[in-house]
């Protein structure tokens, strides 16, 4: 498919392999922030390419693993009502609440189901008037503006039978709460493509500045990993803090402004909690009050904080780019994405679940 | 879940937010909505996310990156 094998070409990602290393003096820790970066690097074998001194280390930029148990407690809550038609994104389905997950609710006779995309829940409300049809609207500036129509088109067509259970994140409020934080090991980032898409460029140069780190815009094959990878070690190496953008055939400078317009129509900036990073200023999106009657918090009550459980899952580690996978004791044996303890191995993006479906038998050989 | 995949427009209808369009993904054609890229035309390759268009793609700048390329491995082979 054009656009996108060209970018998977063997002999371009030698050849940006090969530049990479040339460039490499000193050791380096590069962040890629996106969950689905983490994936193709894990899926085409990107890290084992590079040098020894280059490590990755895996950010939180996975919206299902970032949202809160509040959240998935509320879904589930919701979805076992028998009024309601409770629709989400597939991958929602497995995330642990404190009691138990949305496939459970579905075994039990809930009226759950997946969608391709939030306009798809919209016209499943017109066609069930006598039913509550909750959309359960997480993601990141990406999913955003698609969460913004959908609650666009409900509100000037009058689908009053259709409400957001909102769990939007904001990508910069996390790399400076990442790059803030004393245990660091971040000295540069790959910024996620798609929200750069939607948001434009204008965040990470100033991120840049502040915390003296190059942020990268970087795509989601292997030639555009390899490539931004490559301009993050040189701006590293020579020592230059800057954004640089290295995904330009889809981000532009101001990102898209038609989509930015209706986002800033319906959402405002809000205070979220992250699993794993807890609450983060200005770090989310919430429905402004001209749109609060969309709300399902309001419908149905507000989503409330529960006590966690104690667990060996070092998922919060994982998610700040502290710890590897590997470093957890329960990885592969007690937690595998069959029985999953935590996030970061339900989600295909999470990095334990990378590790686990590409690298099992690297893990075994080394044991 | 920032998964987007890009496809070529087939046709478009409709105008504001419900410009919808018929877009190819290698084969499989689905209905996109197409009202965050206005300026998207018939044969331009749009990136979608979740039903929605995001970007248009700039075909200028996907060649720069090969053209990147290319110099990359002039230098490689002169090394
Ligand atoms: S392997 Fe499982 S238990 Fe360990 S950190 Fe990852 S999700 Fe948590």
């Amino acid at each position: 498919m054009k656009h996108v094998d060209e970018y998977r070409d063997a002999e371009a990602v030698a050849r940006l392999a090969g530049a990479i290393a040339a460039a490499t003096t000193r050791p380096w820790t590069i962040m890629e922030i996106c969950g689905g970066q983490t994936h193709a690097i894990m899926r085409f074998g990107l890290d084992q390419l590079l040098p020894r001194e280059i490590t990755l280390v895996h950010g939180p930029g996975c919206p299902v693993c970032v949202t809160p148990e509040a959240y998935i407690d509320k879904a589930l809550e919701i979805a076992a009502m028998p009024s309601v038609i409770f629709c989400s994104f597939g991958d929602m389905l497995r995330v642990p609440g404190a009691r138990g997950d949305l496939l459970g609710v579905k075994a039990r006779g809930g009226d759950i189901r997946i969608v391709y995309s939030p306009l798809d829940a919209v016209e499943i409300a017109r066609a069930n008037p006598g039913r509550e049809v909750v959309f359960f609207a997480v993601g990141f500036e990406t999913t955003a503006p698609a969460n913004a129509m959908a609650a666009h088109k409900a509100r000037s067509e009058g689908v009053k039978n259709f409400s957001l259970l909102v769990s939007q994140v904001l990508v910069p409020p996390a790399m400076e709460a990442l790059l803030s934080a004393p245990d660091t090991r971040v000295q540069g980032f790959l910024a996620a493509g798609h929200v750069c898409t939607i948001m434009g460029t204008e965040a990470y140069g100033p991120i840049a500045a502040r915390y003296r780190v190059p942020v990268v815009i970087t795509g989601f094959e292997p030639v555009d990993i390899l490539a931004g990878i490559l301009a993050c070690v040189q701006a590293l190496e020579e020592d230059r803090h800057e954004a640089i953008n290295m995904y330009a055939r889809m981000v532009r400078p101001e990102g898209n402004l038609p989509a930015r317009t209706l986002i800033d129509e319906v959402f405002e900036i809000a205070d979220r909690e992250w699993r794993g990073l807890g609450v983060l200023p200005s770090s989310g999106l919430a429905l402004r009050p001209a749109y609060s009657a969309l709300d399902a918090e309001r419908r149905f009550g507000a989503a409330e904080n529960a006590a966690t459980a104690p667990s060996i899952c070092i998922s919060g580690d994982i998610l700040r780019g502290v710890c590897s996978p590997l470093q957890c004791p329960a990885f592969g044996g007690a937690c595998t994405p069959e029985h999953p303890l935590g996030v970061t191995m339900v989600s295909s993006e999470g990095a334990c679940a990378a590790y686990y479906r590409y690298r099992g038998a690297t893990r075994l050989a080394g044991d | 879940m920032c998964l987007a995949v890009p496809g070529c427009i087939l046709s478009t209808s409709g105008e504001d937010f419900s410009r919808m369009g018929r877009v190819d993904f290698g084969g499989i054609v689905r209905q996109i909505n197409l009202a965050f890229t206005p300026e998207a035309r018939v044969g331009d390759y749009v990136l979608v996310h979740v039903g929605v268009a995001i970007a248009t793609i700039d075909e200028a700048e996907a060649e720069r990156v090969f053209a990147a390329l290319e110099s990359l491995g002039e230098a490689g082979g002169a090394a």
